[in-house]
């Protein structure tokens, strides 16, 4: 069981298993090849459950009970929906681009693997350990907006063009305050490796050792990685109400469920960066120089506590989206440029003069 | 802002005008989070009160589901356990419906030598009525209420129409 708090111990041992039969070469092709499929397959399971907690959340919130039917409370219900969305013609309409609107699901989802590669899942599971980790999370999961963009324009089809041109403001507003918000907390880290982020926080997590500047962080991180994922209170590019479904309303069948699978994918992302930023990342709950507390902490493997966080984390982003209404455009960007930018710019003064008055714990 | 009125501004009355907005900006993103929370803490009272869903899961609690008192499913016509009704025939009901759902047949009986109105046939067309319930309050005698049965689904259209009085069924005394 030690590999399941180290899993650098399971890596390695299937690292010298492979040297001893491959050559270094093919060694590296087969290790990306396993990391690729490991990286589906999670992806795939995410979209299952994802699916299914969002509707079961969504069912609580407005006092009714979700899928109920397919399997013991429902639980088979998105592996149906899987089977019929395999099963679905895949319509292209007449006048669209197709060789972008075939594109334009793979560039979201490509988008997708990029940024959770580099995302810490537990200690010595992390994929690729960028010393830039964070400025390169923060620079891919915002490609996604280029499907996005292909979607609306190849379909031709004005409420997809619309709602692809509101997310594409949308994104380029609030990628300022998500990079913003991640940079007060690197103010105290002093380096955008997020495994060195993680490390820093073996004695208390970010959003208790920074106090209020990192609060403020967290909240603002919050609100704009939602909205950059465009969920919640912020779907405006889908907007069933007024623009049927917006950038993929043209969509069907397998490419629609790429769509589907990348918004939860984006999600799961987003939750994953605020977890290992502000959370801690997979480092237990410790608590300064407790031991014997730390130690009862420490004997929870930390691909739990990553998972845990990153579940408050999407629990959070959903109690939104069932709580809020969705903003107009115009209320959206006075959010991010009149209120989010100002004081998030102010908040990172003001961790920077906490750290260096070394007022942080 | 006319010149006057600007000479009259002093400096510090500039500076109170500035502050006031400022005050203002910061008041309005705490009534705003204010307001999120309170959303949000309707929302998380559900979410954490399971008890408090209202869907049916119907075909399964079929034994066991009581419907609400307020529900309307369809018009009956009360009878007491003597197989007597309160309707005098009045078709008041019959007047009041929108939709011509109701349709009173009447007879003449013999009371005390006279001949008066009565009720012969209630028909009842449901695949007409839309559960609007105008036919109880119309009802000078009572004699008709609102059941809250709801399983109306037939094979032949005409089992919908029915007759409401029981067959043999007469008028209660003392109601007219």
């Amino acid at each position: 069981m030690k590999w399941l708090y180290d899993f650098s111990y399971l890596t390695h041992a299937i690292h010298k298993g492979l040297s001893e039969r491959f050559e270094p070469g093919t060694v590296v092709i087969l290790e990306m090849v396993m990391v690729g499929v490991a990286f589906m397959l999670l992806f795939a399971v995410l979209g299952l459950v994802l699916v299914y907690a969002e509707r079961k959340v969504s069912a609580v919130i407005q006092q009714r009970l979700g899928p109920m039917r397919v399997g013991k409370w429902g639980t088979a219900q998105t592996l149906a929906d899987v089977v019929k969305l395999l099963l679905k013609e895949p319509l292209i309409n007449k006048d669209a681009d197709r060789f972008l609107f075939n594109l334009a699901p793979f560039v979201i989802m490509i988008a997708a693997f990029m940024a959770i590669a580099a995302l810490p899942f537990a200690k010595g599971l992390h994929a690729i350990d960028f010393d830039i980790g964070i400025l390169y999370i923060a620079a891919v999961s915002s490609l996604g907006v280029i499907g996005i963009l292909l979607a609306g324009w190849s379909s031709n089809n004005k409420y997809s063009l619309i709602g692809a041109m509101r997310s594409g403001a949308q994104i380029i507003s609030y990628e300022l305050s998500v990079a913003l918000s991640l940079l007060t907390i690197v103010v105290l880290t002093g380096s955008l490796q997020l495994s060195v982020i993680v490390e820093s926080q073996a004695d208390g997590w970010w959003i208790f050792k920074g106090h209020i500047p990192a609060m403020i962080a967290f909240l603002i991180f919050l609100i704009a990685s939602t909205a950059e994922t465009n969920r919640g209170p912020f779907d405006l590019a889908e907007a069933e109400s007024e623009l049927t479904a917006g950038f993929h309303t043209e969509y069907s069948g397998l490419k629609f469920a790429f769509f589907f699978l990348a918004e939860f994918a984006n999600m799961f992302i987003v939750a994953g960066i605020g977890a290992t930023v502000f959370l801690g990342g997979w480092m237990p709950f410790h608590i300064g120089t407790w031991e014997g507390f730390n130690a009862v902490m420490d004997f929870i493997p930390p691909i739990v506590w990553f998972f845990g966080k990153v579940g408050f984390m999407i629990f959070l982003m959903m109690w939104f989206r069932w709580t809020f209404p969705r903003l107009r455009i115009d209320q959206l960007l006075t959010l991010e440029w009149k209120y989010l930018l100002p004081i998030n710019l102010m908040n990172i003064v003001l961790m920077a003069f906490l750290s260096l008055m070394g007022w942080h714990f | 802002m006319p010149a006057s009125t600007c000479s009259q501004l002093k400096a510090g009355s500039l500076i109170d005008i500035k502050m006031k907005s400022i005050v203002n900006y910061f008041k309005e993103i705490f009534f705003g989070l204010k307001s999120l929370v309170t959303g949000l803490r309707v929302t998380g009272h559900y979410f954490t009160h399971p008890k408090e869903i209202i869907t049916q899961q119907y075909p399964e609690n079929r034994e066991t589901l009581k419907m609400f008192e307020r529900f309307r499913g369809e018009v009956v016509l009360l009878h007491n356990e003597n197989n007597e009704h309160k309707c005098t025939g009045c078709s008041a009901c019959e007047v009041a419906c929108p939709n011509g759902t109701i349709e009173i047949i009447h007879k003449r009986v013999d009371v005390d030598g006279r001949k008066v109105k009565a009720l012969d046939t209630f028909v009842y067309h449901l695949q007409m009525c839309t559960m609007c319930g105008l036919c109880i309050p119309a009802c000078p005698t009572d004699a008709i209420v609102m059941a809250n049965t709801f399983e109306h689904a037939v094979f032949d259209r005409s089992k919908l129409t029915k007759v409401l009085n029981n067959p043999g069924s007469k008028i209660m005394d003392g109601i007219k």
